[in-house]
């Protein structure tokens, strides 16, 4: 009690005495605000946050804002939207001449941090005060440990009281006084935080001259157990963040190899040009981007939802014509097959260099596939990712669909199966085919949606990832959409929990090891069809 | 069941030939070099007609990203000069050829450059892979090569002038940087690239540097990625953990268009660039024009030349290539931008041309040894000047951070141009070792002089 009352005494000296003899200090803060030099600007900030005066959030804010400038007559503006105001006391007031706005750069920004969080721990907004808090506890400074004992005392918000109390304990870890520094450690001991093993194994680590750093057993006790805790939690999070990873990545293989799966899986057409169907998808995108940009800026956002069904039949257009052209006359050469879709797909890329250039083109993320969700500390669910795991489930199970729950799938199976007995039952065989090779293309435009928002699109996109949709189909065993889903998944997976251990490079050559292993033993896949259809 | 097996034996077949690029391309290269050396040079010693001047840039594979605009830029430097009226009372002839960012080639380009089509000097590379491959046909062959891009260093040769930065131009200062209290105090240090010999000689000499300044081993993360690389998740997620607690820096040393998914992946994840900098030495205005820069803002990148500098000079280049990009109708029109290779390229050429004038020949020998006395004015608005012992610039070294607009905020800078040290101090190896074409040493990796002085 007696300690509650000194601490509220002492902030209303802090916050009142000094305020007049720092009314000249603020003014030249304010002044260096404009300062080329940013450390002199990362200064002002500080003494700015430190200056108590009320305008001092609103201010701080504009400048991380980036709304913050001097008028040609020195006037500092904040610009609030509607209109400008006075930095200091937020009266509207129009600009005088040009705007210069202030520039910060990382070590302005780093200034902002941790000053404007210690002036919102008293905001009313809960998200607000988390975020300071959580900005506190990662910049770790001496300075604001009463600010947030004092934060700590009033704040009923249970989340951030947890952030509170590890940002003192992380200070207070450094205590003199040994009841403290075991209080810190009991804390990070109930509040397992993996950021914290740092802190922890200094401390329970020997100087080198023997001597240890904590000398209290019952601290050293404490915290041993919680880096046993830290290192429970880490390893569950890798695990964690492992599996995504292999899923997410499975996800793009898949949709990258699912067409393939229809075009060779189903009717063994070795389709060397089904990687550029990839890229052919990825460039409807960028066109259907830029019609949106020229026509309908305002629903941009959402020109990915127009992109896919213009994919699909763009690809399958071309999957089609392809068939007609060129694919029919060469069924049952499979040597023939390969050498003519390979030159086909050299003219595609060609064709689409001379139309788009040979430089790679811009397809934005669409705002709400921008960033992502910490499901845990230091586990981001980057929501493209997200997207497109989801966008990969949702396209396999129409695709199954199609394939075993329609008439149009059950003549697919029927042809792919045994085309003369088929063709006898008034199965049109030669639509059938031209169809089925549509759909496998159109399937393919759809993964290059998708692979556009991951990475380049450039007219060679297709080609690297020709190899990783065959080894996917040969994998999981042809002829099987099931089987290229279990082999995408198995590849995505096994890549990265082997890529942390030995890095991307060792990595891929231990898969493809793996892979013609694999093949020796099992040459038919994961998966083989059953039947005189396996003998074709 | 055969078939399945032959398949698989196809594919991996295919992915060799991914590797090795384009080998369709490289059959009838190899015969027209046949053919070319049958000729034995034709325009060799020819003093009359058109000067012939090779540009060597990948316009298309992995590369193209970054040196399509260099070439463009040095088209537009030759046709400046001609504008001029040429050199010696001849035109420039400029002869593009396009090596695919495929290695092997660059070697068969520059050899049907030299052979076939006589050039004077050739323009060109970006890689250090396709210059080290490059390398031995200009040596054998006599020729001339301006490198313009940023480079490892740890080599020096008689028939190259490298325009770009040696790693005391660029690297290093960056490093110097963020490890003051501007940069942020990196305690921790990733180093990032695509796995080939520029990152990893790159990365070589930075530890030596980072041992030196006292950052134990456990402290340093590098990590390499294949060409082409597109998933980073692991990578990010890893620095992520790496960076935890203890200030941390991100040296990026990936090259082509692997940035793009990286830089994606960077900003979805949510590291911010006031907790974790990146700071790159392969990514300029140019790369920069293929990403979304908002989640960027803040990230660093280290070159000798920003297109956000301000000076009169600068504005006088910019304006050139802006102009020079309208008249021409190049892709992208007033999106393009200029960059550090670029000014590199801009600054080659026209020391070239000066030391031809002074030369009064085209031949090799001579303006090599006209080259040691050029100076040129840079956008960057300093005097700049080759060194003629260590066929190197003399290079101001900028550190910018990317901004929301694509464009580079300079937060610090050297007070003036610095001397290039291809062989770095920091390197047990190459620490004796020392570039100077001059008498009596005429070596460019030797540790005493060739010759004993008179």
């Amino acid at each position: 009690m007696r300690n509650a009352v000194l601490t509220l005494l002492f902030a209303l000296v802090v916050a009142l005495c000094p305020r007049a003899v720092r009314a000249g200090e603020l003014e030249q803060a304010l002044d260096d605000l404009g300062s080329d030099d940013f450390g002199r600007v990362a200064a002002a900030v500080v003494s700015i946050a430190g200056s108590g005066h009320p305008r001092a959030l609103p201010v701080l804010q504009a400048l991380e804002d980036q709304k913050l400038s001097f008028d040609a007559s020195g006037a500092l503006l904040i610009d609030t939207g509607e209109g400008f105001v006075m930095a200091i006391s937020g009266e509207p007031r129009a600009p005088n001449g040009a705007l210069r706005a202030i520039a910060a750069n990382n070590r302005v920004r780093r200034a902002l941090g941790p000053a404007v969080s210690r002036l919102r721990l008293s905001a009313p907004d809960r998200a607000a005060r988390r975020e300071a808090a959580l900005e506190l506890f990662k910049r770790p400074d001496a300075a604001t440990l009463d600010v947030m004992r004092r934060a700590l005392e009033r704040e009923s918000d249970s989340e951030v009281r947890d952030l509170l109390s590890l940002g003192i304990a992380r200070l207070e870890l450094h205590s003199e006084d040994a009841e403290r520094r075991l209080a810190a450690v009991t804390t990070m001991r109930r509040l397992v935080d993996v950021s914290l093993r740092e802190d922890l194994e200094r401390l329970v680590a020997a100087r080198p001259d023997g001597s240890l750093v904590e000398t209290d057993r019952r601290i050293r006790k404490k915290a041993h157990a919680a880096l046993r805790a830290i290192e429970t939690k880490t390893t569950l999070i890798n695990l964690v963040a492992n599996t995504f990873y292999g899923l997410s990545l499975g996800s793009v293989l898949l949709l990258a190899s699912l067409g393939l799966g229809i075009t060779f899986g189903l009717m063994r057409v070795i389709n060397m040009a089904h990687g550029e169907m990839l890229m052919i998808g990825a460039y409807t995108t960028f066109v259907v981007q830029n019609l949106f940009l020229g026509f309908a800026p305002g629903a941009l956002d959402w020109y990915l939802l127009a992109a896919l069904p213009a994919a699909f039949l763009v690809c399958g257009g071309v999957g089609i014509a392809l068939e007609r052209l060129v694919v029919r006359h060469l069924y049952g050469r499979p040597l023939e097959t390969l050498l003519a879709t390979w030159g086909i797909s050299l003219m595609l890329i060609q064709t689409v260099r001379l139309l788009f250039g040979a430089q790679n083109v811009t397809v934005a993320n669409p705002s709400w596939l921008s960033g992502g969700f910490e499901l845990m500390p230091n586990l981001v669910m980057p929501y493209s990712r997200l997207a497109i795991v989801a966008f990969t489930v949702g396209v396999v199970v129409l695709v199954g669909l199609l394939l075993y729950r329609t008439s149009f799938g059950l003549q697919i199976r029927a042809v792919t199966q045994n085309r003369g007995m088929a063709a006898s039952m008034g199965i049109p065989a030669k639509r059938v085919d031209a169809l089925t090779f549509g759909l496998g293309s159109g399937v393919a435009g759809l993964g290059g949606v998708a692979l556009s928002q991951l990475g380049n699109v450039g007219p060679e996109l297709g080609q690297s990832y020709i190899v990783d949709s065959f080894m996917v189909v040969v994998l999981g065993g042809v002829g099987d959409l099931l089987g290229a889903v279990l082999g995408a998944m198995g590849l995505g997976l096994l890549n990265k929990y082997v890529e942390p251990m030995v890095g991307a490079v060792l990595g891929k050559i231990i898969i493809l090891t793996l892979i013609v292993l694999f093949i020796q033993k099992r040459p038919q896949g994961l998966f083989a069809l059953r039947g005189r259809a396996a003998e074709v | 069941m055969k078939l399945w097996k032959s398949l698989l034996s196809l594919s991996l077949l295919a992915l060799g030939a991914g590797c090795k690029g384009k080998g369709a391309d490289e059959t009838p290269a190899v015969g027209s070099v046949a053919a070319a050396t049958a000729e034995a040079a034709p325009s060799k010693g020819k003093e009359t007609g058109p000067i012939k001047v090779g540009i060597l840039h990948s316009l298309s594979g992995t590369m193209a990203i970054s040196e399509t605009s260099l070439k463009d830029v040095a088209l537009m430097t030759i046709d400046a000069i001609n504008a001029k009226g040429g050199l010696l009372g001849r035109k420039l002839e400029p002869i593009v050829v396009d090596p695919a960012s495929d290695w092997p080639l660059f070697a068969e380009k520059a050899r049907e450059l030299i052979q076939k089509e006589g050039v004077a000097v050739v323009f060109g590379c970006w890689t250090s892979v396709s210059r080290k491959s490059v390398l031995p046909v200009f040596e054998e062959l006599n020729g001339l090569l301006f490198y313009p891009v940023q480079y490892e260093g740890e080599e020096s040769s008689y028939n190259v002038f490298y325009t770009g930065a040696a790693p005391n131009q660029q690297a290093i200062p960056a490093v110097e940087y963020l490890m003051s209290e501007a940069g942020g105090g990196a305690k921790r240090w990733v180093l990032l690239g695509t796995d080939y010999v520029y990152p990893r000689t790159t990365n070589k000499i930075l530890r030596y540097f980072l041992q030196e300044h006292g950052v134990a081993e456990k402290d340093i993360l590098e990590t390499y990625t294949p060409f082409g690389h597109s998933d980073y998740q692991t990578i990010v997620a890893d620095i992520k953990k790496f960076a935890a607690g203890t200030p941390t820096a991100v040296v990026s040393t990936i090259n082509g268009d692997s940035n793009v998914p990286f830089y994606k992946e960077l900003a979805n994840q949510g590291l911010k660039a006031s907790d974790i900098p990146v700071v790159a030495f392969s990514v300029g205005e140019e790369e920069l024009r293929g990403i979304d820069t908002k989640p960027l803002k803040g990230h660093l990148a280290a070159w000798n030349y920003f297109m956000s500098i301000d000076t009169p000079e600068n504005k006088e280049f910019i304006d050139l290539w802006k102009a020079y990009v309208k008249e021409k109708n190049l892709p992208d029109g007033d999106k393009r931008v200029t960059n550090d290779p670029m000014e590199a390229t801009y600054l080659g050429i026209k020391m070239w041309a000066g030391a031809v004038l002074q030369a009064g020949t085209t031949d090799v020998d001579a303006v090599r040894q006209a080259m040691g006395s050029q100076v040129v004015k840079s956008p960057s608005g300093f005097d700049i000047t080759m060194d003629g012992k260590n066929h190197h610039l003399h290079k101001p070294v900028y550190i910018g951070e990317i901004e929301e607009s694509g464009q580079f905020k300079i937060v610090w800078k050297t007070e003036g141009p610095v001397r290039a040290e291809p062989w770095s101090k920091y390197v047990p190896d190459s620490k004796e070792k020392v570039a100077d074409w001059s008498f009596p040493w005429v070596c460019g990796n030797c540790t005493k002089a060739k010759y004993e002085a008179f």
